[in-house]
């Protein structure tokens, strides 16, 4: 066994790589609940290719078969109602834990110095996760995956000049039709998730450059005892290995939970107007996205006012857009001396409470009409989250911090 | 990036064959892009369509299909054709100023015959088809002053009985009037200029 492993070393990097990021990678010694979430969504991106795999040996990616040939993976494929719920399950659980994830970074200050692209390469794949969601709900070319798509692909036709020949780029076709179908297909199974493999090979590289930040926004480098190794940190195997594969238990316990006894949770996971089929002739009575991309919609939705000559359709794409450009400004905006909420002041505090406040706001009436007092509320709200941002730099300047210890506690 | 010992001569010839390169692949990528523009099939796809009218009621509104798009045809009735006239403040653009119609239909009842309206039924906001609020009056649900016409539910965008968009709501035009033409009395025909007129 020595041998052979001697025999290895010798041609690759076996017992180097592991050592270097794992079993002498050394991670602070005080994570908490929210460092379960990476290594869930790790997971969930392993789960949402696997489950897929074997969904598309079934599925048909034409306007005429779509929708039956997933009826016939939930009727007659043997255990293809298992799988077609763990994907479609899946999905909406890759976002609860991505989302956790972010707000993790947001609580201990993981975006700041030196983890700057730590948190700009996780944004990019936030980025394409959105629009590995998007396309993967078309493919059942039920009726609310055709309007939805119908709406945001005619987004583009907002942008000046190029964007009616852009949108018909995109589709293929004048409408949505068999040629998007088909082509969404192949980002959602190809494209996109080579794409995002390669993406968390690199977020997960450049974490393992800095090391982990930790709920005291600590830097344990900084204290080394005689041997050279953070007097604060453990090994990540079997520490946190061990650790992860708790968190893995408890989570696949609700993720089994909802799969086998609620998978389209009240049409919030499965959207009941997606139980018919396209009909390019009849709009849903509400067109909505699943919850998800709700908040981003509620701000696209938000603007009804014309300015600066630009028409209210055009701001409301570029509020969508900004809402989610801004977070990669995130390491600049925030001028906080320290990094974890632990030693920030009220102000911080009192931010973060109420950009989450206007998130999850924006996201339920995301799903509901937009008009009379729900449009005005999302109207506010959507103030609110950009407030967040763009005062950011000025509130994290004054605002008063706590000193921050030497080593984590 | 020292630029010590560095060789200008063959630094240079290095850029140059790096443009080149570039260059060969804008090329190379081009059939790649322009394979997902809408294929000859879909472009042929879309032919006109012929629609025989004589069997709208008036105040109703029948759907064909053109295009892969909802297409209306609604018969007005004398107190519709009415309520426009009545609507002009409330709509943006009462003239139909913006190119959202054949000139042949950019008049005020946006049609060739006032009393038949052909519309795309495709909200000009986000492409949502709008539901069809024909009845003036507080029984649509949008209110009291309500003259009859569309509601968009996705975003809340108003139209009144001649495809045009209400102020202050998302659509920013109205909505669109395809080419037709009449064959006959009874018979139209939709994706066909009517000639003589543009």
């Amino acid at each position: 066994m020595q041998k052979l492993l001697a025999w290895i070393d010798d041609r690759f990097p076996m017992t180097k790589v592991w050592e270097e990021h794992l079993a002498k990678y050394y991670a602070p010694k005080n994570f908490n609940f929210w460092y379960y979430f990476g290594s869930l969504a790790l997971l969930m991106l392993v789960m949402q290719i696997f489950t897929g795999i074997f969904l598309t040996m079934h599925y048909k990616p034409d306007t005429g078969l779509a929708f039956a040939s997933v009826e016939y993976i939930m009727r007659d494929v043997d255990w293809g109602w298992l799988i077609r719920y763990m994907h479609s399950v899946g999905a909406s659980f890759f976002f609860i834990v991505v989302y956790m994830h972010m707000f993790r970074a947001l609580l201990y200050g993981s975006h700041k110095n030196p983890r700057e692209l730590v948190w700009i390469i996780g944004m990019v794949i936030f980025v394409a996760l959105m629009a590995e969601a998007f396309m993967g709900y078309l493919l059942p070319w039920g009726n609310m995956s055709y309007w939805g798509a119908q709406v945001i692909i005619s987004l583009f036709d907002a942008i000046p000049v190029v964007g009616p020949t852009l949108s018909e780029w995109i589709r293929g076709d004048f409408v949505i039709s068999d040629a998007t179908l088909n082509r969404f297909f192949a980002f959602h199974v190809i494209a996109v998730p080579f794409i995002l493999a390669a993406l968390v090979f690199v977020h997960i590289v450049a974490l393992h450059k800095v090391g982990s930040n930790n709920p005291d926004g600590v830097e344990i480098k900084k204290k080394k005892g005689p041997n050279g190794i953070p007097l604060d940190g453990i090994p990540f195997h079997p520490y946190y290995t061990v650790k992860d594969i708790v968190g893995v238990s408890v989570f696949l316990m609700i993720f089994s939970a909802v799969v086998f006894f609620s998978p389209e949770l009240g049409g919030w996971f499965l959207e009941h107007d997606n139980f018919n089929t396209a009909n390019i002739l009849q709009t849903p009575p509400e067109i909505v996205p699943l919850w998800y991309f709700t908040p981003f919609y509620s701000i696209l939705r938000a603007n009804t006012f014309a300015f600066f000559g630009i028409q209210a359709k055009l701001w409301g794409v570029i509020f969508m857009g900004l809402s989610i450009v801004l977070f990669f400004f995130l390491p600049w905006l925030d001028r906080s001396p320290v990094k974890s909420i632990r030693y920030r002041g009220w102000m911080y505090k009192t931010a973060l409470t109420v950009f989450v406040v206007a998130f999850f706001t924006l996201g339920y009436l995301g799903t509901r009409p937009a008009a009379g007092p729900n449009l005005l509320i999302a109207q506010v709200s959507t103030v609110l989250y950009f407030a967040f941002f763009f005062l950011m730099p000025w509130y994290t300047t004054i605002d008063k911090t706590k000193p921050v210890p030497e080593r984590v506690t | 990036m020292s630029e010590e010992g560095v060789n200008p001569r063959r630094r240079r010839l290095l850029a140059i064959t790096t443009g080149l390169g570039l260059v060969g692949t804008a090329f190379a990528v081009t059939p790649f892009v322009l394979s997902m523009m809408p294929s000859a099939r879909a472009k042929a796809a879309g032919a006109p369509v012929e629609v025989d009218i004589s069997k709208i009621e008036p105040g109703q509104l029948l759907t064909v299909e053109w295009r892969g798009k909802p297409v209306w045809i609604l018969r007005r009735t004398p107190e519709m054709l009415k309520s426009l006239s009545s609507d002009e403040s409330l709509v943006a653009d009462p003239i139909s100023a913006a190119d959202q119609q054949p000139i042949y239909a950019q008049n005020a009842t946006r049609s060739i015959k006032p009393e038949f309206l052909v519309l795309v039924g495709i909200c000009t906001h986000l492409g949502c088809s709008p539901a069809q609020r024909l009845e003036a009056g507080a029984a649509s649900g949008l209110g009291e002053g309500w003259p009859g016409g569309f509601f968009c539910p996705c975003h809340g965008s108003k139209f009144d009985l001649a495809g045009r968009v209400f102020k202050n709501v998302p659509a920013p035009t109205n909505l669109v009037v395809p080419p037709h033409t009449y064959l006959s009395g009874t018979r139209i025909m939709i994706g066909v200029d009517t000639k003589g007129a543009a």
